[in-house]
């Protein structure tokens, strides 16, 4: 319980400490050091389905409600994350089985939505937090076919549109504050801190109560890494986790690009070569026999 | 071998370019709306398909047929066959159109369109992991490079303009490109190859949400191979169209052996496909009897009639059954490709995704506006060469020694 309050505070000194000599995490070059990187934990066991986060979310966001599940329009009721929806409580009920679960942006530890983006309007900045930059976006929305979790939203509704998602209250985590979905949580299911540390704690409960858990810690491994993690009662696939591997998502087509691409020297070669072949033909052409 | 290109004359006005001149009216009405609107009131675009009609057949479609120039331009600067050269500039001529309109398409589709010029300019800011960057980047530059190629053609109308600069600019500039023209050719080759494979490697990115039929490591190189396959299946379409529209020769012979030249890359297209499915062991899927396997089905065919039409020698002497097999070809690799894009991407089940009226005034009204300007041009510059009135056997006898 104490541990959102405590771990927020480490992640903000971190900032200012920028601790030396942390082994890189992977192969690939991270914009964050994984001992700085903040997260959520999230516990489908603790969770009630009360829709505080959601209400509160809005609130911090200044988003208004997203109606568009009730009718009548009385409620703040999303089918789905939204342009007016960074979070959403979905309800698994099947088989017998029955579970809550949080959605919202990731923030993968290597996230295919900036592979995707053109400017890095969407990139990992302080504490690994995917963020948005609405000046470097021409709203192209490659970011939505590139996200796994289908998680940044497109403001369809505005002739000025930006992309909508969840940036781990940074403005709020600026200002002293955790995220405004850990705080209000009455029952702290999900919980704010240090991505080290909510593993750590993941796996104490795991430890602790496996009776209660799938023996996973979701997006501990899976897509390269995630700094949100889940911890569930129900097979993480039925409640809409897809089974993505411990690759990061974006590595098969950056490898390729890249492989293509290394140092621009194919392209170089090939222009020369092209240029070399017309030049040629051309003499030939200018001078018959 | 060489015949001179003329402009082919006639009135512009016509029932034909007044109905395209209708459609185009159309849409410029459907795109004010869009613009002022937003995509949301406008599209059927949404949250699970982000990407629809515009940027599925307009561009990923679009550009593919606008590769005319790229394929014929490989085709006698690089392989040397000086025969094909005629076709050239009319090949030129719809590239620079097509790859335009997809430049219009673009820019309709993103939803931050008046921001889009940061793209080439925020150098600092360029992510090289993104496939989008680079076809951004690739296709403006190789609409400029088009029009550049393209300007000697429409620039000789002018040598004798009354009006002064423009009769300079006539006169000066066609030789500084001429004298270019290694360096400008060889880039209006780059660019494609680049940035029709990279629309391949776009999809990749999608991961596990592209259907297992079209997910593959070779998606650059399948449509690269496509590209060419439709660029060079329309430079035969148009060439077809272009003796019955304006009463002309056709050219049969020319046509025919530049048809049977792309069988190879149709065939390819199915060879590379099924082994990589058969070595994915995905090719279970391709049985599957849903619709998405139906469609994939559907492509092989589209891919291997082809084949099967030009077969008989007779079969390629006969214009009809060319002009025939060449829309076929056009109809594969646009239908593969729009799959890609479209029917391969499954974001899950509660999304769908149908284009509204307005996405569709808009890419007819676009399409409509390519086929108008087309017909202006080759009535009023020097796109198209041999006239009806020369006699067949001079055009085409030195052509196949060449």
């Amino acid at each position: 319980m104490a541990l959102s309050r405590r771990a927020a505070l480490k992640g903000l000194a971190a900032a200012g400490m920028a601790v030396a000599g942390v082994r890189p995490a992977q192969a690939v070059t991270l914009p964050v050091r994984q001992t700085d990187a903040l997260g959520l934990l999230y516990d489908a066991t603790l969770c009630i389905g009360c829709k505080t986060c959601m209400v509160a979310c809005n609130e911090a966001n200044s988003l208004p409600a997203d109606t568009s599940g009730s009718p009548a329009k009385l409620y703040h009721k999303p089918i789905d994350l939204s342009e007016k929806a960074k979070t959403v409580i979905k309800l698994y009920a099947q088989d017998g089985e029955q579970a809550f679960v949080k959605a919202q942006c990731l923030h993968c530890v290597d996230p295919a939505c900036t592979s995707a983006c053109m400017l890095g309007a969407l990139k990992k900045r302080e504490f690994g937090i995917v963020t948005y930059d609405p000046d470097l976006c021409v709203g192209c929305r490659y970011c939505e076919v590139a996200c796994p979790f289908n998680v940044p939203k497109f403001e369809w509704s505005s002739a000025a549109p930006k992309i909508v998602k969840c940036e781990l209250c940074r403005e709020r985590l600026a200002a002293g504050k955790e995220p405004a979905c850990t705080e209000v949580c009455p029952r702290h299911a999900v919980i704010f801190g240090k991505r080290t540390d909510l593993l750590d704690e993941a796996h104490r409960r795991l430890h602790d109560t496996p009776d209660r858990y799938v023996p996973k810690v979701y997006g501990e491994t899976d897509a390269g890494g995630t700094q949100v993690l889940y911890l569930s009662h129900v097979p993480f696939e039925k409640v809409g986790f897809p089974a993505l591997g411990d690759e990061p998502a974006p590595s098969l087509a950056r490898s390729i690009q890249h492989g293509i691409y290394r140092g621009f020297i194919a392209p170089l070669a090939l222009y020369a070569a092209l240029g070399a072949v017309i030049y040629r033909n051309r003499r030939a052409d200018d001078n018959p026999r | 071998m060489t015949t001179r290109a003329e402009p082919i004359g006639g009135p512009l006005d016509t029932p034909l370019t007044r109905m395209l001149a209708g459609l185009f009216g159309l849409a410029m009405l459907a795109i004010a709306w869009r613009l002022i609107a937003g995509l949301g009131a406008t599209t059927a675009l949404n949250d699970g398909y982000p990407l629809g009609l515009w940027i599925a057949f307009d561009v990923v479609t679009g550009t593919a047929l606008a590769c005319g120039g790229y394929a014929i331009a490989l085709l006698v600067y690089i392989l040397n066959k000086g025969r094909y050269h005629p076709l050239v500039r009319p090949a030129m001529l719809t590239s620079a159109l097509g790859y335009s309109l997809a430049g219009v398409g673009v820019l309709l589709d993103v939803g931050r369109w008046w921001l889009i010029w940061k793209v080439p300019v925020y150098f600092w800011h360029w992510n090289f992991n993104s496939a989008l960057l680079e076809i951004a980047l690739c296709i403006m530059s190789y609409v400029v490079v088009l029009w550049i190629e393209l300007s000697p053609a429409l620039l000789e109308t002018f040598v004798d303009s009354t009006i002064l600069p423009l009769r300079r600019v006539a006169r000066r500039l066609p030789p500084v490109i001429e004298r270019a023209s290694p360096f400008i050719i060889a880039l209006g080759l780059l660019l494609p190859t680049m940035h029709q494979s990279s629309l391949g490697t776009l999809m990749l990115l999608a991961g596990s949400r592209l259907h297992p039929l079209w997910r593959t490591p070779l998606l650059p190189l399948l449509f690269l191979i496509t590209c060419l396959s439709m660029g060079f299946a329309v430079v035969v379409f148009e060439s077809a169209f272009s003796s019955v529209a304006f009463k002309r020769r056709p050219e049969t012979q020319m046509l025919a052996r530049l048809a049977t030249a792309i069988v190879p890359l149709q065939l390819a297209v199915v060879v590379l496909r099924l082994a990589d499915l058969w070595w994915r062991g995905s090719l279970e899927p391709l049985l599957a009897g849903d619709a998405r396997s139906a469609l994939a089905l559907v492509e092989f065919a589209l891919f291997l009639a082809p084949i099967a039409m030009l077969w008989p020698a007779a079969g390629r002497r006969d214009l009809g059954r060319l002009v025939g097999a060449a829309i076929v070809m056009m109809f594969a690799g646009a239908l593969y490709r729009f799959d890609t894009y479209l029917v391969a991407f499954t974001p899950g089940e509660h999304w769908s995704y149908f284009p509204s009226m307005a996405e569709m005034t808009i890419t007819v009204g676009l399409v409509a506006s390519e086929v108008l300007a087309y017909i202006v041009i080759v009535k009023r510059f020097p796109i198209l060469s041999g006239r009806s009135g020369s006699p067949m056997a001079e055009r085409e006898k030195p052509a196949a020694e060449s």
